[in-house]
């Protein structure tokens, strides 16, 4: 079957692909506002949601059936196209991450060999910092747009804080590529694979630290969360929003949480390895359902964490977030590429 | 027509008219954004070309980083139509004419090329755009310029800091 010299097969694999990973996400982006509440809970030792199902486990159902009935509120003052544009800007932005994203190896399924990856391109990391780039534009059209001095200041505070943490994160990461010597997702995951190959935070464990960080404060987690910073810009950049628009904004804040938990396993903690095993010895389409199951586990520590620090630590001042992210962090970066170059000179 | 084609006339399309919507937009914000998305448009064309690499950075650097600042100008400086200057009839009129001078420049360089249609690109393999090629390009043939751009850049990181910094 072809159109247009495209082959109309391939094109429905990957549409049917690009719906399952979706809507995968938005489910597993559902049930982690859940375990947050839950985490916190925890953490804080109280029950938690427990009252909508079994353990509460309906509660996300419930919030999000709360969201869509709530009235929406578009203010007259505010720029009603922007106002509009923001949060559907800030879900694109964040859901575009997951086309590179290598979930799993390839499965064998009506006859034909279909890669678990929407798009494997060679630039798969770089396209990762685009998309990365252009989220700032959801949090700073929104903040305009609303017309309110608080959701400007969380607007400026969001936007500067993310190009400021994208420096060092990407310099964290020449580090690591320099390494892998390539910049597809795949391929490095698949070198991780090889036997005798350790996963790569046994090469880069202060570049993993420096991304790890930098990937909670463009998730604008705490203790990085001052564009929302409640006490002292009411609620920041989403603070006119209402109903499924403010939705959007926090559960794009979620999506953004998993989908740079899935880079960070498929860059230092091998993606869709399954550690001390060998996956050559399973039938492949086990294997690579195994193999997203790994994946999903890995995502899920990765959450944990994510929430594990919110829930402990305090937020940052604007100065002290400034002079990590500039003063600390960059400087290391720095450091740990130039040492990492040093190494692959003398001794690679 | 084959696909090449469809993309490549939706993507001129589209570049021609949003980058047309950035000079008549009346909002400066609204001009901003249009202006980003003409980096994509522009970004589209460096795919169809196989320059990926140059496509992505495009991306990252004019529509991420560069036009993320100029929006952080513009929202700040509050922009409207009542507080614009309003600039004089002759200011208007010799816009105008500089701006018709350019535009003759232009035609006229797309008319010199007419006797290039039939010729096709010579390049030794369609892959010169990928990064691979590109950093061996860049890093062999010309590292000499390459590395002058970065000191050029260097400078003027290091005059911005020397300008923005209290005293």
């Amino acid at each position: 079957m072809t159109l247009l010299s495209l082959d109309m097969l391939l094109l429905i694999e990957k549409l049917v692909l690009i719906v399952i990973i979706v809507f995968a996400s938005l489910g597993i982006a559902l049930y982690t506002t859940f375990a947050e509440r839950k985490v916190a809970a925890i953490l804080q030792d109280r029950p938690g949601p427990e009252r909508a199902g079994p353990f509460g486990l309906f509660q996300p159902l419930a919030d999000g059936l709360k969201l869509i009935m709530k009235e929406e509120i578009i203010p007259n003052s505010s720029n009603k196209a922007l106002f509009i544009l923001g949060p559907g800007l800030a879900m694109t932005a964040a859901l575009m991450t997951c086309a590179v994203i290598p979930w799993g190896s390839t499965v064998h399924l009506f006859g034909r060999e279909i890669d678990l990856q929407i798009a494997d391109i060679n630039i798969g990391i770089l396209y990762v910092f685009g998309v990365v780039s252009l989220g700032v534009y959801g949090i700073m059209i929104g903040g305009w747009a609303s017309n309110n001095k608080f959701s400007l200041m969380a607007a400026l505070r969001g936007a500067s804080q993310a190009i400021s943490y994208e420096l060092a994160m990407g310099i964290a990461l020449i580090a690591l590529l320099m390494t892998t010597n390539t910049l597809s997702l795949k391929e490095i995951v698949d070198q991780q694979m090889k036997p005798g190959h350790l996963w790569n935070i046994a090469y880069q464990p202060l570049g993993f630290l420096l991304f790890f960080i930098c990937a909670m404060a463009e998730c604008n987690r705490t203790p990085f969360d001052l564009p929302e910073a409640e006490n002292e810009l009411n609620f920041g950049y989403h603070q006119e929003y209402s109903s499924m628009k403010l939705g959007f904004y926090l559960f794009s804040e979620y999506i953004n949480m998993i989908m740079s938990s899935a880079i960070m396993a498929s860059l230092y903690f091998g993606g869709y390895d399954i550690p001390f095993f060998d996956e050559k010895v399973l039938p492949q389409n086990i294997a690579a359902l195994v193999g997203v199951g790994a994946l999903l586990i890995k995502i899920v520590i990765f959450i944990f964490i994510f929430m594990w620090i919110r829930w402990t630590i305090p937020r940052f001042r604007y100065d002290q977030l400034m002079n990590l992210g500039w003063k600390s962090l960059i400087p290391l970066a720095l450091a740990n590429m130039v040492a990492t170059g040093a190494w692959i000179l003398y001794f690679g | 027509m084959s696909t090449t084609e469809i993309l490549f006339f939706f993507l001129s399309a589209l570049a021609l008219f949003s980058a047309s919507m950035v000079l008549i937009s009346k909002n400066p914000v609204h001009s901003v954004l249009w202006l980003v998305v003409t980096f994509f448009a522009i970004s589209g064309h460096y795919i169809l070309l196989n320059a990926q690499f140059l496509a992505i950075v495009n991306i990252i650097v004019y529509a991420g980083a560069i036009m993320v600042l100029f929006l952080f100008v513009i929202m700040l400086m509050n922009l409207n139509q009542q507080n614009e200057p309003q600039k004089n009839f002759w200011m208007k009129l010799t816009g105008v004419i500089s701006g018709g001078c350019f535009m003759m420049v232009l035609v006229s360089l797309v008319r010199q090329t007419l006797d290039m249609q039939s010729k096709v690109a010579m390049t030794t393999s369609g892959d010169i755009g990928l990064i691979k090629n590109l950093g061996k390009v860049l890093f062999s043939d010309y590292v000499v310029p390459f590395e002058i751009t970065s000191v050029l850049f260097l400078s003027a990181m290091i005059g911005a800091i020397v300008i923005g910094k209290k005293d």
